[in-house]
């Protein structure tokens, strides 16, 4: 019985193995070698002297933090209303929030340009503006959805409390219905921070020529530069390592707080 | 405000909830006063509105009608946050994200309470509940019980007028539940606050309460202290809701004489001679002896011990009664049963609804008087289905066994035919009692089962006459219970 069912996690292993541990070996590898095979640490030295790579880190970071700002502050009120009003028809309404998600990446900011073409004239005017608008659209529905889980699973009881023991519609909210609903907030900034710091898919397409991270790790390896390219790559790896890390503590111990709640 | 020793902390006027997204009517003109300082339990089964009158007493709910006052004072449309009322939660409610602490603290923060008399009521509250030192735990460190003990302080800490109490103790193991129960009753006294608790469990009800509100379908059915209710219940449903009883539907006979459950009996309630009433016997006034000596004979169908007395079931024709004794009695024996007058409960039935029970026979269909009745296990008890090896489960899985469920069922006056062709209907009897009300006659049917039925109809039979009862099935009300 336990041989049978640890048997059934073997050809995730051998996936983990061959497309996630081995890339990530190379990865170290390149990273830390120069074009001829012998060990340096320059590739990193040069990642942190190079004015332009700094640059770049600091507009992915700004993207980044706008395009989750921005996205955070449509989709609490959103998922609050979704998740606390009383319609019929909610599993409708978070429907269509995510049905953009079913049409084509490439199509959607395509159907996009367009129409900011129309309002704006020229795009190259406002790149870091349309790049936002482009991930706010593009990852909208990763921060509502874990917002809106974590909102509706809250027990009615507790703001039931809050009023009881004489806390205002406003007390309520912002003493026991946000501090609870963290833990969502946190796994959506994730989800729309991290994807938003690489994506320049986006970028390229909203005719912004300004590098981001994944630009520049792409335009390493157009230059047959691995190594550095590889280098870059591992920084950002731990650069989102160490996000998760600090954000992953906390929505642990927010669960632990939230008991059985969360 | 002024208040006196004896005015009605609390009023609820004619209040009707009726729920606006389904039209379900949860409570309908209730009334209710209650005194300073008493301890009121609203008590009936799931679904009687108990809860949504809590709520509506906390603020939660807005009454579609009626009045609800505070000290003589409308509070009726009035927020939670502004009423001096705090409430003990179901399932507790306590904060995950705040310590005890916190908890505690929580409303008298929200009236700007000074920080070190905060702290000096949540220690004093704490050493209330027995808690003393658990300021900084976690919720989820604390036990149950200890969960409710928080809850209970952090609504007891408010010092609010009226303290609301939404089955508190449902939640914890009996022995758990008993000492919280004697610790609220002790509170209760000590802090001189209204108490209005909510329970389904009638013994707690009992034990706790100066005042209870028996509630039914969202209607008031009784409100007396706890010995009015089992002495004295009003109707059949709180009857049969407090404490154990037999109950009989019958017809008096004749001055302080009432026949039901296959005897005449003498009683103490004097109502007119031919009057339809229900009869309520506990079953520690019955008192068994020899079969020559009884007023009714019946055989011990089953026998289970209780610790204190003996729980015997006694087959009387088609009555069953259960009677409590110290004294043992073999299974298929006959014995004879003995009630004294002041032992015997005359209730007018409110309405002549007729009700008798049936069984399920060996093919697992409804019978009644050897006779089956048209309609099938799985309408009777809803959500449940037959397995393939042809073991019958309820809605949640569990195990039915059809000979041990008892089925009963309720029938109205005018949905009965009367018939002279013996076999046409599920019983016959003969005409015993016959009052013309206007438009119609009222029949009482002492049936061959030693049972009486009402029965509407505009023709005049004669008395005497002997009837057969047709009852078409889709007039039935079933209700079921384990035996």
């Amino acid at each position: 019985m336990k041989f049978s069912r640890k048997s059934l996690g073997i050809p995730y292993l051998v996936f983990l193995v061959l497309f996630v541990v081995l890339p990530l070996i190379v990865l170290f590898w390149y990273a830390f070698t120069d074009g001829t095979g012998h060990f340096t640490v320059t590739n990193f030295t040069g990642f942190f002297t190079d004015p332009n790579a700094l640059g770049t880190l600091l507009y992915s970071f700004a993207i980044a933090a706008v395009t989750t700002a921005v996205c955070l502050l449509l989709a609490y009120p959103t998922a609050y209303f979704l998740a606390t009003s009383r319609l019929k028809s909610k599993s409708v309404i978070v429907m269509i929030f995510v049905m953009p998600m079913w049409i084509n990446f490439s199509l959607r900011i395509t159907a996009l340009k367009e129409v900011l073409t129309v309002i704006e004239g020229n795009l190259a005017m406002h790149p870091f503006l349309n790049s936002v608008i482009g991930m706010t659209y593009d990852f909208l529905p990763f921060m509502i959805l874990p917002i809106y889980t974590t909102i509706s699973r809250l027990d009615g009881a507790l703001t039931e409390a809050a009023m009881d023991l004489g806390a205002d519609p406003r007390t309520t909210f912002l003493t026991v219905t946000l501090p609870l609903s963290v833990p969502g907030i946190i796994s959506g900034v994730s989800m729309v921070f991290l994807p938003a710091m690489t994506n320049y898919v986006v970028l390229d397409m909203l005719y912004n020529s300004t590098y981001i991270m994944g630009s520049l790790i792409g335009s390493y390896f157009a230059a047959y530069n691995w190594n550095g390219g590889s280098m870059i790559a591992l920084i950002l790896l731990a650069i989102i390592c160490l996000f998760t890390l600090l954000t992953g503590d906390d929505g642990e111990e927010d669960a632990q707080r939230g008991g059985a709640l969360l | 405000m002024k208040t006196m020793e004896n005015e009605n902390i609390i009023e609820l006027k004619h209040v009707t909830k009726v729920f606006a997204d389904d039209g379900y009517k949860a409570v309908s003109d209730f009334n209710l006063e209650v005194k300073r300082g008493e301890f009121v339990t609203f008590l009936g089964p799931s679904g009687c509105g108990k809860t949504t009158t809590l709520r509506m007493i906390a603020g939660f709910d807005i009454p579609s009608s009626g009045e609800i006052l505070l000290n003589g004072s409308p509070i009726t449309d009035l927020p939670p946050y502004k009423r001096p009322i705090n409430t003990v939660f179901q399932r507790y409610a306590l904060f995950p994200h705040m310590n005890i602490h916190d908890n505690i603290a929580y409303g008298l923060r929200q009236k700007k309470t000074p920080k070190d008399v905060i702290d000096r009521k949540v220690r004093h509250v704490l050493d209330l509940v027995d808690l003393a030192g658990f300021e900084n735990r976690r919720v989820s460190t604390l036990s149950g019980g200890q969960q409710q003990r928080i809850a209970i302080a952090r609504a007891l800490v408010n010092e609010p007028e009226i303290l609301l109490l939404d089955e508190p103790l449902g939640a914890l193991d009996l022995k758990m539940r008993q000492e919280m129960q004697i610790e609220l009753k002790d509170m209760h006294d000590k802090l001189g606050i209204t108490f209005i608790y909510v329970t389904h469990d009638q013994e707690e009800a009992l034990t706790m309460s100066d005042k209870i509100v028996v509630m039914s379908e969202g209607k008031v059915q009784q409100i007396g202290t706890p010995e009015d209710i089992y002495n004295e219940p009003k109707n059949a449903f709180v009857a049969d809701f407090i404490g154990e009883s037999n109950i009989f539907n019958g017809i008096m006979t004749g001055k302080m004489k009432a026949r039901f459950g296959g005897g005449e009996f003498t009683c103490v309630d004097d109502v007119a001679e031919g009057t339809h009433i229900t009869a309520v016997v506990r079953p520690e006034d019955i008192t068994l002896t020899d079969p020559e000596h009884g007023m009714v004979r019946g055989e011990v169908t089953s026998v289970i011990f209780k610790g204190i007395h003996y729980e015997i079931t006694v087959q009387s024709g088609k009555n069953e009664y259960v009677v409590q004794s110290i004294k043992n009695a073999k299974v298929g024996s006959t014995v004879g049963m003995v009630i004294e007058p002041d032992g015997i409960h005359i209730m007018l039935a409110e309405d002549h609804t007729n009700i008798f029970f049936a069984d399920f026979n060996e093919k697992f269909r409804l019978a009644y008087n050897g006779k089956e009745i048209p309609t099938s296990v799985t309408r009777i008890i809803p959500g449940s289905r037959r397995l393939e090896d042809g073991t019958l489960v309820d809605a949640a899985g569990e195990t039915v066994n059809p000979e041990r469920i008892r089925v009963k069922i309720a029938i109205r006056p005018e949905d009965i035919e009367m018939s002279d062709d013996a076999d046409a209907g599920l019983v016959e009897g003969n005409i015993a009692n016959l009052i013309y009300t206007g438009d119609h006659y009222s029949y009482v049917i002492h049936t061959d089962l030693e049972q009486d039925f009402v029965v509407n109809d505009e023709y005049l039979w004669n008395m005497g006459d002997r009837v057969s009862l047709i009852m078409p099935v889709d007039k039935m009300t079933f209700t079921y219970s384990r035996k």
